[in-house]
């Protein structure tokens, strides 16, 4: 009797002793629902992609023959060193200009839009027309304007510079509302109104973020306008990488005019690494 | 000394306020941008969107050929960037300071890249027109160069900043390589690759569209066609599903990076 209760005993103890290694939590869920969706949405995709009259593989092998010829065998035709150049100099000049006016209006905007500077009703207006911008790709915004503008630098820059209004506000805002809540209570407490709040101390405090996020945007800027070139008639050296692929169908400058975006947006992209770089040391 | 500090602030400030008008009175001549002209425009095209730029009752017809288009969009953007993320882990695993093979294949996969990345979108598209011409591959291939050399390079930082420690740990009890990569550095890095992944996707819908007007494929090629034939009304319906879709796929993201991170 003693034996048989104790194996009984040692037997339950045994059983609800087990620990589970791996317990389904809720994001385990999560995240296996969404890699389960998007392999399933991106085989699907493949199933019913309009292959047109390509083959596959035959394209394959071609785009290496292409990426041989644009790469090793670049070289100006129609073009001249010179000529690039400045066609790259105006492609820089409306990312710049993009970036300025871009700036200069999502800083004050960027203020408004902050909801430890401005009221509720007003941050939460602006956010939501800032979320419309930002969700109408940049191209239609230039595409827009041209009706009115005609196609060209000003429709380009217009319309590049509404997204980049967009983008700039949310970042601006989001940099003014990490400011410590004690300096504006203390300056307020001092008597301060609200320009001398605003220009005394959340500029100030926030101005690395600004430059930062302002220089990243101007980044950005380089390879759309870029794209306003090539797809919206906007000039610069995009809208000459359109001329040689579409119309004269010349690989080996495709090839010299990529390796002149390329060395700009890598310098660029050095610049702004650099610049994360001492906000994660001042921070 | 103290007034001379203000005093340097000052002038450097104003120095470099100076440069930065100069330097846009430049691009403004280079670019031939005229300040009036642009000023002039908005007003004249908010009062043109106003009265020509909205859907009318024929609009609505072509409704279904747009939302045909629009799946085709979404359907290569997400394919491409789910594809792009698979090749960019193995990227990024070689290229990682905590993880990499060896210095030569990590400046290699670095390498390659940084040159994917910094080539816009735009210039894939019309290069890879050469081979693939107008069909839905030129478009996912366009996206998938641009989305690899971004998705490796992000998650390069992710794993360097999550899995630093955990990787010690374990090549200090004698792990070997492949079993420190599935039992650390994937599991701890997971959730923020599939927030990259999910920012790569919203990005990607967006760039559709400029590759469909330069491939002639997808949602960007219907707006291309009814702007240029004047069909203004048509054009604004395309970009009211555009932004629709986009919001939509914004609130999924965002609901499903609260759950994993």
């Amino acid at each position: 009797m003693k034996t048989g209760s104790t194996l009984k005993d040692s037997g339950k103890l045994t059983h609800s002793s087990k620990i589970k290694v791996k317990p389904l939590t809720k994001q385990a869920i999560a995240i296996r629902l969404t890699l389960t969706a998007l392999f399933v949405i991106t085989v699907y995709g493949f199933t019913v992609f309009d292959y047109g009259d390509t083959n596959f593989m035959s394209g394959l092998k071609e785009t290496f023959a292409n990426f041989k010829t644009m790469f090793f065998e670049a070289s100006f035709s129609r073009l001249t060193i010179t000529e690039a150049i400045y066609q790259v100099l105006i492609t820089l000049g409306l990312a710049f200009l993009t970036t300025v006016f871009g700036a200069v209006i999502a800083l004050f905007l960027g203020l408004f839009a902050a909801q430890n500077l401005s009221n509720k009703v007003v941050s939460n207006t602006i956010k939501a027309f800032v979320a419309f911008i930002r969700a109408v790709p940049t191209v239609l915004w230039v595409l827009i304007f041209s009706v009115a503008a005609g196609l060209g630098s000003v429709a380009a820059v217009i319309g590049m510079t509404f997204h980049s209004i967009g983008y700039l506000i949310k970042a601006y805002s989001e940099s003014f509302e990490e400011l410590d809540e004690g300096v504006i209570e203390a300056l307020k407490g001092c008597g301060a109104n609200w320009w001398q709040i605003v220009f005394q101390t959340v500029i100030p405090s926030s101005m690395t973020y600004l430059i930062s996020w302002t220089f990243m945007r101007f980044e950005i800027n380089f390879s759309v306008a870029v794209a306003m070139g090539a797809a919206a008639g906007a000039g610069g050296i995009g809208f000459d990488l359109f001329m040689a692929s579409g119309f004269y169908f010349d690989l080996r400058e495709i090839g010299m005019i990529t390796y002149f975006i390329l060395v700009l947006a890598i310098i660029f992209e050095f610049v702004s690494t650099r610049m994360k770089a001492n906000l994660r040391e001042t921070h | 000394m103290q007034a001379d500090i203000f005093v340097k602030r000052r002038r450097s400030f104003s120095l470099f306020f100076l440069l930065l008008i100069v330097l846009t009175y430049l691009s403004m001549f280079i670019t031939d941008f005229q300040l009036v002209k642009g000023l002039a425009s908005v007003a004249k095209a908010v009062e043109w969107g106003v009265t020509n730029f909205f859907p009318d009752a024929k609009a609505m017809e072509k409704l279904p050929d747009i939302l045909s288009k629009l799946q085709e969009t979404v359907l290569i953007s997400v394919a491409s960037t789910t594809s792009a993320a698979i090749f960019a882990t193995f990227f990024a695993i070689c290229g990682s300071k905590t993880t990499k093979v060896n210095g030569l294949l990590s400046a290699i996969s670095r390498g390659i890249a940084t040159v994917s990345r910094n080539i816009p979108v735009a210039a894939w598209a019309l290069i890879l027109l050469f081979s693939f011409g107008q069909s839905s591959i030129t478009g996912f291939f366009a996206l998938f160069s641009a989305s690899f050399g971004f998705l490796t390079r992000a998650f390069i930082e992710t794993i360097d900043e999550v899995s630093n420690s955990s990787v010690e740990a374990l090549r200090a009890t004698g792990a070997q390589f492949f079993p420190i990569i599935f039992q650390s550095v994937i599991p701890s890095s997971l959730p923020q690759m599939i927030s990259w992944v999910l920012f790569e996707i919203e990005t990607n819908i967006r760039s559709a569209t400029l590759v469909g007007i330069l491939t002639g494929t997808g949602i960007g090629f219907s707006f291309d066609l009814y702007y240029k034939s004047s069909n203004y009304s048509a054009a604004s319906l395309v970009v009211m599903t555009i932004v629709l879709t986009v919001f939509v796929i914004e609130y999924l993201s965002n609901l499903i990076r609260r759950v994993i991170l």
